[in-house]
């Protein structure tokens, strides 16, 4: 199918053109194509197994092999090392939430380096997150599901990245601390933060998105505005099998 | 009694070399997921190091003891630069056979040129002699070697566990992709841990130089006897390489006075024990 006619508006801060990406020896990503303005909120959806995930990771570069076009800011970041992507302001909450066990919440959350100015404060995170200022001596990975969560979501907000991607931020978490997660990604928005989400509770990313694209085997196959949801939803039945 | 304690000395002073070495290694081990087995040919490095400082150049131990862990610490980054890096991701075996192949050039090296008798290595001024302790007779460079490995043992523990950059480089052993994700130069800090690990090993070697002569295969020796001791307090743990390396020694220098026929294997007994009960080492976390 064609490129998603998704509406778009203003410059793209994120701008992927034609990206396939392979693990090993195995073709993931056959020809993604999507935008993602200044302040939006943009989510991919589609089933497990679309490449949702394998697009963060290639925007992040720690995909081995990737080609095609990812620009950022308008400079070409498709074959940057990971760390280059990040001191450029992309900011990256993986899947698996990624909370070091050898690290208490203090470390964990200074661990990613401040890359430029503009970050939030410890203050302004534990008066998103107030249950981590009670933690930070505990073991990053005693902490509940939702702490780890909300840790892993915190450390990214410190380093000054306006960029974030988070990667199903809401799997496995009860329906409060989802609510809570929303609450977090409506003010980050309202602060100006660009957010791509990648999301399989579609019922959560219809109260924080822009637009949506859906990812099917590898490709982008359709996208819409938040806006036109209601006209898409047959659709969008048909796409995530739900 | 006086045989006993001096067992125990020369326990403790093993054990030192023991700790120093082992430490590196779990570092190592940690960061690169590498068996290192060239630490022995490294240590051996840092005590030639300290040799040709002071015959080609005059400079002596103290300076010795910071410079001879530079020089071998960066040719270290040089082999992790140009030929460890390469093995990432790969199964243990190669790194185990790379290294290996290295120290064995590398001690060969040493061989041809310095033949395999021991060179001597005078101890610094301000160690010579010895203390009276009332119980027993303290030569001053082997209390020295004790304090010292221990201070250093200590101040990497401190380094790894409770600092930023340790912090940074815990995390990069969890999950070096996320870590450099953030915007943190993993293969940057890869090589300079190598380098620290080697470092810690030169400096071994600079410290036993005064004690053991400085021979070519004098960490093929001992590099045996470190990697039943890194077995034994496991790999995952740097306090643990720390206490298992001095606690071994001491095992080592009591069996040398209680049954002098076993010390030499009291060490690898210990080291079948410990894999029949708790194969990941006394402190080591599993895989």
């Amino acid at each position: 199918m064609a490129e998603a006619p998704a509406k778009t508006t203003g410059t793209p801060v994120l701008s992927v053109q034609n990206l396939e990406a392979w693990y090993g020896e195995s073709h993931i990503l056959h020809g993604i194509n999507f935008n993602v303005n200044a302040g939006e909120v943009v989510t991919l959806l589609g089933r497990n197994g679309a490449g949702k995930t394998t697009t963060l990771k290639s925007v992040m570069g720690i995909i081995g092999k990737r080609t095609g076009s990812i620009r950022f800011n308008d400079q070409d970041i498709t074959r940057a090392a990971s760390d280059k992507i990040a001191r450029m302001g992309v900011a990256f909450c993986p899947e698996e939430r990624g909370i070091f066990a050898s690290l208490d919440v203090r470390e964990n959350l200074l661990l990613p380096p401040i890359v430029r100015p503009g970050g939030l404060s410890l203050d302004q995170i534990f008066e998103l997150f107030p249950n981590l200022k009670e933690r930070l001596n505990s073991q990053g990975t005693k902490l509940s599901g939702g702490e780890q969560q909300m840790l892993a979501i915190a450390r990214i907000l410190r380093t000054g990245a306006r960029f974030l991607m988070l990667d199903e931020p809401t799997e496995g978490l009860a329906p409060v601390i989802i609510q809570q997660i929303g609450h977090t990604i409506a003010r980050l928005k309202s602060e100006g933060f660009t957010i791509l989400l990648v999301e399989q509770n579609f019922r959560f990313a219809a109260t924080v998105a822009d637009r949506y694209y859906i990812v099917e085997h590898g490709k982008v196959i359709d996208g819409f505005a938040n806006s036109e949801l209601q006209a898409n939803m047959d659709k969008l039945h048909t796409y995530l099998g739900v | 009694m006086q045989a006993l304690y001096a067992q125990l000395l020369v326990g403790l002073i093993n054990g030192s070399f023991y700790a120093l070495l082992s430490l590196g290694l779990a570092v190592i081990f940690g960061m690169l997921n590498i068996i290192n087995f060239a630490h022995g040919a490294l240590y051996m490095m840092g005590a030639f190091c300290a040799y040709f400082l002071l015959n080609l150049a005059g400079i002596g131990y103290w300076p010795a003891l910071i410079i001879a862990p530079i020089v071998v610490g960066i040719f270290g980054m040089i082999l992790e630069r140009t030929m460890l890096q390469w093995l990432s991701g790969l199964d243990h075996l190669y790194g185990l056979l790379l290294t290996f192949g290295i120290a064995l050039i590398v001690q060969g090296v040493f061989q041809n040129y310095f033949g395999s008798s021991g060179l001597p290595y005078a101890i610094p001024d301000e160690l010579k002699g010895g203390m009276n302790l009332g119980f027993m007779f303290l030569p001053i460079y082997r209390g020295w070697v004790v304090v010292f490995s221990l201070i250093v043992c200590l101040a990497t523990w401190y380094l790894i566990e409770k600092t930023r950059l340790g912090a940074n480089l815990r995390a990069a052993t969890e999950n070096p992709t996320l870590v450099r994700a953030f915007g943190i130069n993993v293969p940057r800090m890869i090589t300079l841990t190598y380098g620290l690990g080697v470092g810690l090993a030169a400096l071994a070697g600079v410290l036993s130089a005064p004690i053991n002569q400085v021979r070519p295969l004098m960490g093929a020796d001992l590099i045996i006897v470190v990697f039943a001791v890194v077995v034994i307090g496991g790999m995952g743990s740097i306090m643990g390489s720390i206490i298992t390396g001095f606690s071994l020694g001491v095992i080592e220098g009591l069996t040398k006075y209680f049954y002098p026929e076993a010390s030499n294997t009291v060490v690898f007994v210990l080291m079948v024990l410990v894999l029949l009960v708790k194969p990941t080492g006394l402190t080591g976390r599993a895989a």
